[in-house]
């Protein structure tokens, strides 16, 4: 055995003989996997989507309704004219088919350094703390997320559960399994490292839009 | 790091001359503590949850073993790979060995308090790599040369002037003064490093054994531009780290940001698994999770499990008024204020820290807040039992224990004793009070000594009342 | 139907090491508070100390010989009662733990425990006495004691019981529940970490405007009201049984002797 065996081994028998005992049988491994946890979810009394906004925007969030994937390219078009940004954006690619403007210019890879907009999918929104979940994939590239200074996010109002918990069961139910990053975002980067002075933008985005789809 | 705990009198003393991190001090104060409470406050169900935070630690750690082995098994599942480090050497080796492996250069880290205790950016540095903090608080303090001073605010000992000075020596250009300019500054210098980066360090709030997961919760998106634009995800966590599910980890999650910084959530909560995907357009191509025991193991067997439950909050440092007096730095190791004080002489050694489970006045406001119940008084009380035991006490208290133990046992001795003290101290009093006292100058040097009355209650007592 | 004379519940009165040497006129408060409540007042002559000085160093041994003592000297009374938040936490939760591996002492120290009672909350809690005839002409802030407060939960009550006192106003000072920096040992030992916690309630204390400070525990007190004197602020300090009973008729902790004792 090389000394990394050695360690993983002598880690776990320092753990069972602290814990008095040998390593656990079978049934009793079987019994700690089918464990299912029932931990108090926080109670809410409010609509999903009204919640969402409302926390999403108590944490210096964007929020604007459009009625459906259609309006979305003019949405972040307007966004866009609205903070004088070029024609451009880093979109994941499960947005490529909207109805963009022709001259809007696309980056459906990763996000450069140079990257200032983009544009990504939420596979839910959380109305617990009012957040963002992503998955990262081809469709949505992660460096969309940190790089630029403005973060436009596509939400479906439908997507909007009410806990953690349950957006855990839709990463669950993924075929292609758990994302690499699943990205749970709450609003703008922010920063209190100086007096605790809170201040936007500190790493990640300055700021993040939503626009929620029906 | 070098441990300096036994130099906490020293530090202390001086800390609470040091006008600049007084004031540092008194801004963050308040801060944290309003916060929480205003966020305890709005969520009816935050008690509860500390107690269930409590319980299902407990179940964790009495079955630790096997979420460690079913954890590793999904990382491995997921294309990552684990490491087992018994101590800090350990660690830092499996770590320069994966640097130098894929010829890193530049490493950027997410803040990590483990990185803090097993010393790795001082072997990383010694190795020819350039290491760069860039959780903001870890920059600056990176820059300023220090250790932090606090487990989730490492630079909160720092004044904005202070910031201003240490970036205008590290950046050039002109003197920076507010704090967006400072922030900014620090955004434009830290992009370049990320993009430039060859391996990326990253602590782990939580592992999650059902997805083989580790989980980063941030504000500052740092540890993701960290994490995703290095070639190589490193993860460096305690053993202790992992929960069994998702849902197990939304439990801890729902008491981290409210009793860290008094926040609903953090801005980011960052669910990492295994590197790169086929089909992935970015993200690390490796990803590495070190395991970390360094006494944690050793822990689990006696009266300081409950310590294990710790998730690295900050809020008993926050409430802790010695920590609010001396800030950090006096602690002298990487872990300061109440829970500082229980771990660092479980890690380092009973006599590397004499002082720290002493200076703490056993006021219990550390454990009120606690999001997972840790007894802290009682877990400081009993390494003082430690010390007591195996002669770390100084002998001068021991004999003072002794003596007193002699008298209090007697009664009549101790009541002669506390009648001679009365008359004394009342005889040398002047209008109600004694100003200077020889041998308890500890007390009178900034204190007076209020005067008793010249004879004891049971003296008093017995006179009108008679003999019971 | 034919009345039976009610003898209320007896009490041993702990008289804590500070109160016999420092104040025995919080001693006097508590008795007078304590009978005139219903109660029979007792205070053995064989008691000393709790033990907890020995118990917060590590020196478990002493601790227990001082429990076995207060055991001994108290377990016969229906109540045990101090006028100390410390040494009443440390009877009701320290000697059970003291003793959790000796059967033998286990089950008195638990016995003990449970009839245990810091003044103020027993006399609010137990006795349901929150009628006081005392009167105080003054400003009084209240400062919490840690051990009362976190171990003990006594934040109410002598809150509820201050505003019964005729002409007393109570005015909340910041962080009336932040440690004060005596700590027993530790005040002596840190007398700098120490000098500076006080500093911070004093500056608290002096916000308030207040003229008085009660507060359940003498050694805080001690503490609070000897930084007060040494930077010559003018504010008094009493124990709140003192006041409740109408005995802070003279002078406060540290304040001038005016007659004879």
């Amino acid at each position: 055995m090389n000394a990394r065996v050695n360690a993983r081994e002598a880690i776990l028998n320092s753990v069972r003989s602290a814990l008095k005992r040998g390593p656990l049988d079978d049934t009793q491994r079987a019994a700690l996997d089918a464990r299912i946890p029932q931990h108090t979810r926080p109670a809410q009394d409010e609509d999903l989507v009204a919640r969402f906004m409302r926390k999403f925007e108590s944490r210096a969030g964007t929020v604007e309704r459009v009625t459906g994937f259609d309006a979305v390219p003019a949405a972040v078009e307007a966004y866009r004219l609205g903070k004088g940004l070029p024609a451009r954006a880093a979109v994941g690619a499960a947005l490529k088919d909207l109805p963009w403007p022709a001259d809007f210019e696309m980056n459906h890879g990763a996000a450069g350094i140079a990257e200032i907009l983009s544009v990504s999918p939420a596979i839910a929104g959380i109305a617990e703390t009012g957040s963002l979940m992503l998955a990262a994939g081809p469709g949505s590239p992660t460096t969309h997320n940190f790089v630029p200074d403005d973060h436009v996010v596509v939400l479906e109002a439908s997507r909007i559960v009410g806990h953690f918990e349950e957006a855990w069961t839709i990463l669950r139910a993924r075929a292609e399994g758990m994302p690499r990053a699943t990205n749970i975002i709450s609003g703008p980067s922010r920063t209190a490292d100086v007096e605790q002075t809170i201040q936007l933008g500190a790493h990640g985005p300055r700021r993040v839009h939503v626009i929620l789809v029906g | 790091m070098e441990i300096r705990s036994k130099e906490f009198k020293e530090r202390s003393v001086f800390a609470i001359h040091d006008a600049s991190l007084q004031q540092a001090l008194g801004k963050a104060r308040g801060g944290f503590v309003g916060k929480r409470a205003q966020q305890a406050a709005e969520l009816p169900e935050f008690e509860q949850l500390r107690e269930e935070a409590k319980n299902t630690k407990n179940e964790i750690l009495a079955n630790l073993d096997h979420y460690l082995e079913r954890y590793e098994q999904a990382v491995v599942a997921a294309g990552g790979h684990v490491h087992w480090a018994r101590d800090a050497e350990e660690a830092r080796n499996i770590i320069l060995d994966i640097c130098k492996r894929v010829d890193a250069k530049t490493i950027t880290k997410g803040k990590s308090m483990v990185s803090e205790e097993i010393g790795l950016n001082e072997a990383l540095i010694e190795h020819g790599m350039e290491v760069v903090e860039t959780d903001l608080g870890e920059y600056i303090i990176q820059l300023a040369h220090e250790p932090p001073s606090h487990i989730i605010a490492p630079a909160v000992h720092k004044t904005k002037d202070q910031v201003s000075d240490l970036f205008e020596a590290a950046h050039g250009g002109p003197r920076k003064t507010e704090v967006a300019d400072l922030v900014n500054e620090a955004r434009q210098v830290l992009r370049d490093k990320y993009f430039r980066a060859d391996v990326g360090i990253t602590g782990g709030n939580f592992l999650v054994a059902e997805t083989g997961s580790s989980i980063i919760v941030t504000n500052e998106g740092n540890g993701d531009l960290t994490q995703t634009l290095a070639k190589v995800h490193i993860v460096t966590s305690g053993i202790e780290r992992v929960v069994p599910t998702l849902d197990d980890a939304t439990l801890f999650l729902r008491l981290l940001a409210r009793s860290a910084t008094g926040q609903e959530t953090e801005t980011y909560t960052t669910i990492s698994t295994g590197p790169r995907h086929a089909d992935d357009l970015d993200g690390p191509q490796e990803y590495h999770v070190v395991l970390v025991d360094n006494g944690r193991s050793k822990m689990l067997g006696g009266r300081f499990r409950d310590m294990l439950r710790c998730i690295r909050c900050g809020a008993c440092m926050n409430h802790c008024p010695v920590y609010g007096a001396v800030g950090g730095h006096a602690y002298g190791w990487v872990y300061p204020g109440p829970m500082g004080s229980v771990l660092t002489p479980l890690i380092k050694g009973l006599d590397a820290a004499y002082d720290l489970p002493n200076a703490c006045t056993l006021n219990g406001r550390c454990a009120s807040v606690c999001p997972v119940k840790i007894p802290l008084p009682d877990l400081l009380r009993e390494l003082r039992h430690m010390q007591h035991q195996q002669d770390i006490t100084p002998v001068m208290q021991k004999r003072a224990l002794n003596l007193w133990r002699f008298a209090a046992t007697r009664p009549k001795l101790y009541h002669a004793l506390e009648q001679v003290a009365a008359r004394v101290l009342s005889g040398i009093s002047r209008k109600g009070r004694i100003r200077r006292l020889p041998l308890a100058s500890a007390w009178t040097d900034s204190r007076d000594l209020p005067a008793p009355a010249g004879r004891t209650f049971l003296e008093l007592w017995q006179g009108k009342r008679g003999q019971k | 139907m034919t009345e039976t004379p009610t003898r209320g519940p007896r009490v041993g009165l702990f008289a804590t090491c500070l109160m016999n040497v420092f104040r025995p006129n919080v001693g006097f408060s508590a008795v007078k508070l304590l009978e005139d409540a219903g109660c029979t007042v007792e205070v053995p002559a064989a008691q000393t100390c709790c033990g907890q000085p020995g118990y917060n160093s590590g020196d478990y041994d002493a601790a227990r010989a001082l429990a076995r003592q207060v055991i001994e000297t108290f377990e016969h009374y229906d109540y045990i009662v101090g006028p100390s938040g410390s040494c009443m936490a440390t009877i009701r939760h320290d000697y059970p733990v003291l003793f959790q591996d000796d059967p033998q002492w286990l089950p008195r120290a638990q016995a003990l425990s449970v009839k245990s009672w810091e003044l103020l909350s027993f006399l609010a809690d137990v006795l349901d006495a929150t009628q006081s005839d005392a009167h105080y002409d003054g400003t009084a802030t209240y400062h919490d004691s840690c051990s009362g407060l976190r171990g003990l939960g006594i934040k109410g009550q002598p809150r509820a019981l201050l505003g019964e006192v005729d002409g007393l106003k109570l005015k909340e000072m910041e962080d009336s529940e932040v440690c004060c920096g005596f700590g027993g040992t530790f005040c002596v030992k840190y007398p700098e970490i120490s000098e500076k916690m006080v500093d911070d309630k004093v500056r608290n204390i002096l916000a308030t405007g207040a003229d008085t400070v009660v507060g359940g525990d003498l050694g805080c007190l001690m503490n609070i009201a000897g930084r007060l004197k040494r930077i010559n602020a003018p504010v008094k300090v009493f124990h709140t049984a003192e006041v409740l009973a109408g005995l802070a008729d003279g002078p406060g902790l540290a304040g001038a002797v005016k007659g004879s004792d």
